[in-house]
């Protein structure tokens, strides 16, 4: 039988670095391969190969059997592939039909056949379970919608073969349970699948096969019902990985105490009637699903949003209006959400990096001129204490791994010995290896005595580190509850916004 | 065909990408010429002893050079940080408005006096920037627009001015407004040439900038404000507190350009005394791909096209306009060089 899909010997290199090296990968009708790896183990060189996005320097495609001219987006296409991005390419201006319609209709055409259009995009997502609102603008769709539009444009275009880059990545835990329950209802319609992933719970419960990459070659293939989470994590790491745990200890004072705090954004309301205190040598986990607070919760811990109404105080000291460089002096330190919008500049070096936060004082500045020779023995001090790989203080910034760089913004936190930590999703899209050494120096800030506010969409990861866990729903935030009684079910619930009835219950 | 990011820009790039913008730059315009009949190399030769073949044309040349420096300056500072300074024109004739206005009766000695003007052409052109600058913290306005307008407004006020109030009697009609006084005016460097102490200042203004950028906290909060906005917000570096303080210092070396113009070659302000500094002085500052000292070579180059075209057009019959051309299809060769070495081009 010839398999649906078959990459063959596929090698690319860029300049030194040799993205994939000679892989191989078989794919049958109507089966799930999960490509596992972790960030620049090659995943997404090689589906771009295959898509036609880049030509690979040695090795064959072959689509059902007939062999792909590389480097043609067009050709992949027309053989029946079709790809998912993880960062969407759709016009949010335009609506679902015309995304879907987009660059699949001739040019020459005088008279655009939406209709036609339109009932062949009904026809698809009525076969394959995707409901979609044709005359819905995409700007105004939820993220789980935008992506049920991409698949439709691939599907429109007549794919077979799907290719799926870090279809969660966007998604909060009860959409991507949903994604991945159609994902599997297509398969039945004779669809084969790839899925791009680094985080193995949904590669033990999505995939049929899996195929792991490391250092761009092949590594592994396992049935994955004859796998586990371990033997895979051993594999995609290439050692045995294990997130550091947390010890009890005695919880101190409270640091930090946020007393029916609101933020205002353009008249909205983000965080409304908001309490919380972090005691020394706690971490409180605050979970929930992404866009119901947490970026203004961020923001107002960052001193970038004022509140409105309400009082923050640090260590006894009344910060509420106070700005990022003065909670700093306060004693707060901040690590950003999103690390390449708010936590480093990269078009600039590692140590004017390491040292942007405190340009201002006297340790890295004397009559307004940087204190270049300092600043530089900071960092050099930075890379050595955090474990900073691949760099030097002059390194852009811009060139290490995610989790390199998580290091140094994290470094740059800690090495101030800070009462207060905000950790704003600290471990979004790093790999096992840097999850590991994030949660460890977390840990280790903890047991110094540190109060540590963690915000986390990862349910895994606050019950792992969090002393306390409060939801936070549509701006507002639940009670406190012990991270000994957190359980998977009570944690969704609290995140569905139901825990005034479990309250009541109790 | 596709655009890669390079990881790592190499520095012969980073040298190569001017000259190489440059020679395209000539190459284009050869066409040209060899379409108005006559032979490109030819015409070139000429332009370069032009700008070079005499004391007297290198004296112009480095004359016409000082003012590029400035508003190069001017252009860099500015577009370093994202604030898009089209208006070194506006605040060059403001910067030379005042110093002429001022110049004469002033009571003091021209070793104090020079100074003062000086400040106040910086005063002059920073203030002019300011609004603009206001306008796009406070309600967002574009600034490109902002600026690049207000050039026609200021040229037009100093129209008005010579025309009125600030007319010389004794120009005999043309319009130009009372030189400044004779200690007011620049000694100069070369003895019996126009060319005078402002291209040190020119020169020292260039290396204070590079100084200002690449060492003080100011520098650094500009570059970090200029390449991510929100990170340098997080960090606690005040973006309107940056961008209005480039502004003021963009303002102030293009109101500089001006004064030091009025005070070392035109003595009094005319609407003809600028042939486009303040517009050239973005093409200089982006062939110097925003980098001080790059900005003087770079002045140095457009000089030499401004001066050399009016030899050539001299010798050879040529339009002079073919140097706006040129300078004008050098910042689009530029803009080409800098894709290129930011990008590789893949198949």
């Amino acid at each position: 039988m010839t398999h649906a899909l078959e990459l063959n010997g596929i090698t690319k290199r860029f300049g030194t670095l040799t993205a994939n090296d000679d892989v191989t990968l078989t794919l049958d009708q109507g089966e799930i391969l999960a490509l596992l790896g972790e960030n620049g183990a090659g995943k997404t060189t090689l589906m771009n190969i295959l898509f036609g996005h880049y030509a690979a320097d040695e090795g064959a495609v072959r689509v059902f059997g007939a062999e792909l001219p590389s480097g043609n987006p067009r050709a992949a296409i027309e053989a029946g592939v079709g790809m998912v991005h993880q960062h969407f390419t759709l016009a949010g201006n335009l609506t679902v039909l015309d995304n879907v319609m987009l660059g699949s209709e001739p040019l020459t055409r005088v008279r655009s056949a939406r209709s036609d259009a339109q009932d062949k995009l009904m026809q698809i997502a009525d076969k394959f379970g995707l409901p979609v609102m044709p005359e819905a603008r995409v700007s105004t769709l939820s993220v789980g919608e935008r992506q049920r539009v991409e698949i439709l444009k691939a599907l429109y275009r007549d794919a077979r073969i799907l290719i799926l880059d870090e279809p969660t990545a966007v998604l909060a835990r009860p959409e991507a349970i949903r994604l991945f329950e159609t994902l599997r209802d297509m398969t039945k319609e004779g669809l084969s699948l790839i899925f791009i992933s680094h985080k193995l719970h949904e590669v033990m419960a999505a995939s049929d096969r899996v195929a792991v990459l490391r250092g761009g070659k092949m590594v592994a293939e396992r049935t994955t019902s004859e796998s586990s989470a371990s033997e895979l994590a051993e594999l995609m790491v290439g050692r045995k990985v294990e997130r550091p745990v947390r010890q009890d200890h005695k919880i101190g004072a409270p640091v930090l105490v946020a007393n029916k705090i609101r933020v205002e954004d353009t008249d909205k309301a983000r965080l409304d009637d908001v309490s919380f205190t972090v005691h020394a040598g706690e971490i409180l986990g605050i979970v929930g699903v992404s866009g119901n607070g947490q970026a203004a919760l961020g923001a107002l811990l960052s001193g970038l949003m004022p509140p409105t109404a309400g009082e923050l105080t640090l260590a006894g000291q009344d910060v509420s209006d106070l700005g990022p460089r003065e909670v700093i002096r306060a004693g707060a330190g901040r690590v950003p959400e999103d690390r390449h919008a708010e936590g480093v500049v990269g078009e600039l070096s590692l140590w004017e990096n390491a040292v942007l936060e405190r340009l201002r004082t006297p340790e890295f500045s004397r009559r307004g001129f940087v204190r270049q020779s300092a600043a530089r023995a900071y960092s050099a001090k930075l890379i050595e204490r955090f474990d900073i790989r691949g760099a030097t203080p002059d390194t852009r910034i811009g060139l290490l791994s995610g989790g390199n760089m998580q290091k140094l913004i994290l470094g740059r936190v800690l090495a101030n010995n800070p009462r207060f930590v905000l950790a704003n999703q600290p471990t979004r899209g790093l790999d096992e290896g840097a999850i590991a050494a994030v949660h460890a120096e977390l840990l280790t800030a903890r047991a110094d005595g540190a109060a540590i506010l963690l915000i986390s969409e990862e349910l895994e990861e606050a019950v792992a580190l969090s002393d306390r866990i409060q939801a936070i729903v549509k701006g507002r935030l639940s009670e406190p509850i012990s991270a000994d009684e957190a359980d998977p079910q009570r944690l969704g619930l609290m995140m569905a916004g139901v825990w005034t009835e479990d309250d009541d219950a109790a | 065909m596709r655009l890669e990011r390079r990881t790592n820009v190499p520095l012969h790039l980073v040298v190569l990408a001017p000259l190489t913008a440059v020679f395209a730059a000539l190459f284009l315009a050869a066409g040209l010429i060899a379409a108005a009949g006559v032979n490109p190399l030819a015409a070139y030769a000429e332009m370069l002893t032009g700008a070079f073949g005499s004391r007297l044309s290198i004296t112009e040349m480095l004359t016409r050079a000082t003012p590029l420096i400035f508003t190069g300056l001017a252009a860099a500072v500015a577009f370093r940080a994202r604030l898009w300074n089209i208006g070194g024109e506006g605040q060059f004739f403001v910067g030379a408005l005042v110093t002429a206005g001022l110049g004469h009766s002033l009571g003091v000695p021209g070793w104090i006096g020079i100074p003062l003007l000086m400040l106040a052409g910086m005063v002059a052109g920073a203030l002019l920037l300011a609004g603009p600058a206001f306008l796009r913290l406070r309600f967002g306005v574009d600034e490109v627009v902002t600026t690049l307008l207000l050039n026609f407004i200021v040229i037009l006020f100093v129209g008005l001015m010579i025309e009125g109030p600030m007319r010389d009697p004794l120009a005999f009609g043309w319009p130009s407004s009372v030189p400044v006084d004779g200690e007011f005016r620049l000694p100069e460097l070369i003895p019996r040439s126009r060319l005078h102490i402002g291209l040190l200042f020119a020169i020292a203004a260039a290396a204070a900038v590079w100084m200002v950028l690449a060492r003080t906290v100011f520098g650094a909060e500009t570059r970090a404000a200029g390449m991510n906005a929100s990170a340098a917000a997080f960090a606690g570096i005040s973006l309107p507190r940056t961008i209005m303080g480039v502004a003021l210092l963009s303002g102030a070396l293009a109101g500089l350009a001006g004064s030091i113009e009025v005070m070392g070659v035109t003595a009094g302000v005319t609407t003809t005394m600028s042939p486009g500094f303040g517009y050239a002085g973005i093409v200089v500052a982006m062939l110097a791909a925003l980098h001080p000292a790059g900005v003087v070579a770079a002045a140095v180059f457009v000089a030499t096209v401004f001066v050399g075209a009016d030899a050539m057009s001299r010798a050879t019959g040529i339009p002079s306009f073919i140097a706006d051309v040129i300078v004008a299809l050098s910042l689009l060769t530029m803009l080409v060089a800098l894709l290129l070495t930011t990008y590789r081009v893949r198949r």
